[in-house]
């Protein structure tokens, strides 16, 4: 129960952030990647503060032996640069510059109000289930391949 | 046009850190939104229910800057309902397969070197300006 509540909390951390940074302003997001046309570089500071903060803090985080609400640290340990990271990087890059929304960014928007992020957030929802479904076919094309 | 606000997005980002660093010191998880929303798409992770109170805390708190001040998170939305749910597809897709997005890759995972998150990052982000400057300067879309 407690970790439930708490992450609450963070996640009402998250959101205050990524609208106080313009994170969930499409417009801002479209602007910031536009160096040929209305360049706003309000992103960057985003970025610097996320990261300038993360980087600190979980320094000192991870030298603790377990997190506080539970047995131990879920990090990921995959260090291979595969092309599904690569593509779906690539794919994603695509249509966050199309719409302006990234996962991050359209969630909190979600509590704007805003039909167009009810509307981006359930077709990504479908796009990762179609993920899903794909990948299985996707690794028996693999798998027929390398045989 | 959108104003640049170096202050706001700063203050904006740290915060972004800061709810990074408390997922993680409390729960020991990295807060991407791709990750804790995959848990979220049935067949349910078995820990759903953390997941789900990020997500309601990540969507309840513009509601409530809203409600205490009023109109002052900007939002403007160019693009066309086609295009929207066009790219909200791409997004799914390609987040799934790269396994994070600007928050899981760009934050967290390049606050922690990891050589996948950061050729993801560069990637998207190359990406995505590739793609703004094909839709607003060549076709001309917004």
């Amino acid at each position: 129960m407690r970790n439930i509540l708490m992450a609450l909390v963070i996640g009402l951390v998250f959101g205050a952030g990524i609208a106080l940074s313009g994170m969930a302003n499409p417009a801002k997001v479209l602007n910031f990647f536009d160096f040929a046309g209305t360049w706003d570089p309000s992103l960057a500071f985003v970025m610097g503060g996320a990261l300038a903060v993360t980087a600190l803090g979980y320094r000192l985080v991870l030298r603790r032996p377990a997190p506080l609400l539970d047995a131990a640290f879920h990090l990921p340990t995959s260090r291979r640069i595969d092309r599904p990271l690569v593509a779906g990087s690539a794919i994603f890059g695509i249509g966050w510059g199309i719409t302006g929304f990234c996962p991050g960014g359209a969630i909190p928007a979600l509590g704007l109000g805003e039909a167009d992020a009810v509307v981006f957030v359930l077709s990504m929802l479908a796009g990762i289930a179609l993920a899903r479904a794909l990948r299985p076919l996707l690794a028996g094309r693999a798998v027929a391949r390398a045989n | 046009m959108t104003t640049f606000t170096p202050l706001a997005s700063l203050a904006g980002g740290a915060l972004i850190g800061l709810a990074a660093v408390l997922l993680m010191a409390f729960h020991g998880r990295i807060a991407g939104m791709t990750g804790i929303l995959s848990g979220l798409v049935p067949p349910l992770a078995a820990d759903w229910a953390w997941r789900a109170a990020f997500l309601a805390g990540a969507i309840l708190a513009p509601a409530v800057i809203v409600i205490a001040f009023g109109d002052v998170i900007g939002f403007e939305s160019p693009m066309p309902m086609g295009w929207l749910i066009a790219g909200g597809l791409l997004v799914g897709v390609g987040v799934s397969f790269g396994g994070g997005c600007t928050s899981g890759h760009g934050v967290c995972g390049m606050a922690r070197l990891s050589p996948r998150s950061i050729v993801a990052t560069l990637v998207f982000m190359a990406s995505t300006a590739a793609t703004v400057f094909v839709t607003r300067h060549m076709i001309g879309l917004v």
